[in-house]
């Protein structure tokens, strides 16, 4: 069964169209990031999903029951954005209330706190916790039960570049497991090698939903190729391959996918003029930027 | 299963928070000092020592209960939206009722080990005093179970105005403006009502269920044995007796279940 089915959905807020036709799904194990600017309308589909929000008119089915139900909220982890555990408790005590009220075993809660890099700090209040713990514990109750689809509103902020790293291991180990998981970021450079699909939400209307590969050779940006030469060498190099000179000895040149060998192969035959390459492919930065400005200028 | 985690839950940051230690401290503190500040008089009239106590601390408790109520309820669900684990929660396979009598369990449970520390302290004050010989301990027990019914109905408030305010630092401003209202101003209003009208149709007909409507002054009534009541106001004791104890008992009990459904209404239009 599919994990998560998004049908035509709208959202009115008065006069307002948080969302517009919005249609997605996710099959067990896969993990789509859900990009968009604040106001695009990520949060309202998040919370419909969970059932937290009246959907104005289409259909979600989370594994084929409707979001809020008992069925549903059984089999999702979430975590949210911005959650202040109540500081008087401890991490462990928090984690353990919440494994009571998934029915699942207390030593399961244990196991998660080790997991997450808190077992050293489970029995302290959760007042004197720093950001990242707090998200720790955050991240540790979503994992609960072992839920058969993850909604993750923005993960990893507040994360250390280690953290991080670990983070996206757990949610790996996750969909491995045949967990669908639904992350929303706005870190991009990490979603990049991360997930297997992007989802792009501007103002309300979904405007992208494919893997990475599929959105750049859609979008058709050009790829960056650097040249760095020495210095006597840089008026040669522009001469002959154009480009603009960044400074004393870089060139920055710009192409297609399609002409990326030979533009490599003009380097090469510069010979020691050129010391070193870089080629770069359009960043998801760039294709999130593409794909919402692409949206906006439609009527 | 969830409703008690959430009991459980909810006593460990009461206990926490210093609420169940402040909750015991008042009502044991008062509980003692009108025991034996009222011992004094009774070995002279001759009126059985316990019922002494209990008045005073009926009066007392009027004000004390709903209170105590009112502050332990007012931030468990307006707390829990300013925090975002109300939405979590209800990501979790609970329902909003579920959440709400959790959260009702461990609070009145709170109330309930305050009132009976507070109440043992007199029974035991009073044993060690006068002996236990020829005590009745009915009225103490009356007190109790109606100081829970009167410390239901005000959690109860609590919750409402918790859900429908949905920011903690509004919501206790609005329960002290209802504790005052309830408690203080309501009697005067009825006080000067009675004074205007002078005997007449308000004062035997309106006034009466107008008093018994309001759960602090039917608490008051229940407790206050008639011996007590008739060296106050003759309107007091004369309304208690057109409402009666049925009148009393009914809008004890009637209030609490009242007020718990009017959370729930109010919960269930929450949206975290």
């Amino acid at each position: 069964m599919t994990s998560l089915v998004v049908e035509n959905v709208f959202k009115q807020y008065g006069a307002i169209q948080t969302l517009r036709d919005v249609s997605l799904k996710i099959e067990a194990g896969e993990r789509v990031a859900l990009l968009g600017h604040n106001g695009a309308g990520k949060t309202t589909l998040i919370r419909m999903i969970l059932g937290l929000t009246a959907i104005t008119s289409g259909d979600i089915s989370v594994l084929g029951a409707r979001p809020g139900s008992r069925a549903a909220r059984s089999s999702i982890g979430y975590l949210p954005e911005s959650v202040a555990f109540h500081g008087a408790l401890t991490g462990r005590e928090q984690l353990r209330h919440f494994a009571r009220l998934k029915s699942t075993p207390l030593r399961v809660a244990d196991e998660l706190l080790e997991r997450v890099g808190l077992s050293a700090a489970a029995d302290r209040k959760i007042r004197t916790y720093s950001k990242g713990m707090r998200q720790r514990i955050g991240l540790a109750q979503a994992l609960l039960g072992q839920p058969r689809l993850a909604v993750l509103d923005e993960p990893t902020s507040g994360l250390d570049p280690v953290s991080r790293h670990e983070f996206y291991d757990i949610v790996e180990d996750l969909s491995r497991n045949g967990t669908a998981v639904l992350l929303s970021s706005h870190a991009l450079t990490e979603l990049e090698t991360r997930t297997d699909r992007i989802a792009i939400l501007s103002s309300g209307v979904l405007v992208a939903d494919e893997a990475l590969a599929n959105l750049r050779e859609r979008a058709r940006l050009p790829i960056r190729v650097t040249v760095t030469a020495t210095s006597e060498a840089v008026d040669t190099v522009v001469a002959q391959l154009g480009g603009t000179r960044l400074n004393g000895r870089s060139v920055e040149l710009n192409c297609q996918q399609d002409q990326k060998l030979t533009l490599l192969g003009q380097i090469t035959a510069l010979g020691k003029a050129v010391i070193d390459v870089d080629v770069m492919p359009a960043s998801l930065e760039q294709l999130y930027r593409h794909y919402s400005a692409f949206e906006q200028r439609k009527p | 299963m969830s409703i008690l985690a959430i009991t459980r839950l909810e006593l460990l940051i009461a206990r926490r928070n210093m609420w169940v230690a402040t909750a015991v401290l008042l009502m044991g503190l008062f509980a003692t000092v009108l025991t034996l500040a009222g011992g004094a008089p009774t070995g002279v009239l001759g009126v059985d020592p316990l019922t002494v106590a209990v008045t005073s601390i009926t009066t007392l408790s009027v004000y004390l209960i709903p209170l105590i109520g009112l502050l332990l309820s007012f931030d468990a669900i307006a707390g829990e939206i300013e925090r975002g684990t109300l939405a979590l929660g209800l990501c979790y396979p609970v329902s909003r009722a579920e959440i709400l009598i959790g959260k009702f369990l461990a609070h009145i449970s709170v109330l309930a080990f305050a009132v009976a520390v507070g109440l043992g302290l007199t029974a035991g004050l009073t044993v060690w005093q006068h002996g236990g010989e020829g005590l009745n301990f009915a009225p103490l027990f009356r007190l109790f179970v109606t100081s829970l019914a009167l410390g239901a109905a005000f959690l109860g408030i609590g919750y409402t105005v918790s859900s429908l305010v949905r920011q903690p630092g509004v919501a206790s401003g609005v329960v002290i403006v209802i504790w005052l209202v309830c408690i203080v101003l309501y009697d005067l209003g009825l006080l000067g009502a009675l004074v205007a009208d002078d005997g007449g149709v308000f004062t035997k007909t309106i006034f009466p269920w107008l008093l018994v409507a309001n759960p602090a002054d039917a608490f008051r009534l229940l407790n206050m044995p008639t011996v007590s009541v008739s060296d106050l106001a003759s309107g007091l004791g004369a309304a208690g007796a057109v409402s009666g104890t049925l009148g009393q008992m009914t809008s004890l009990l009637a209030w609490p279940l009242l007020a718990i459904t009017g959370a729930w209404l109010a919960l269930r239009r929450v949206e975290p």
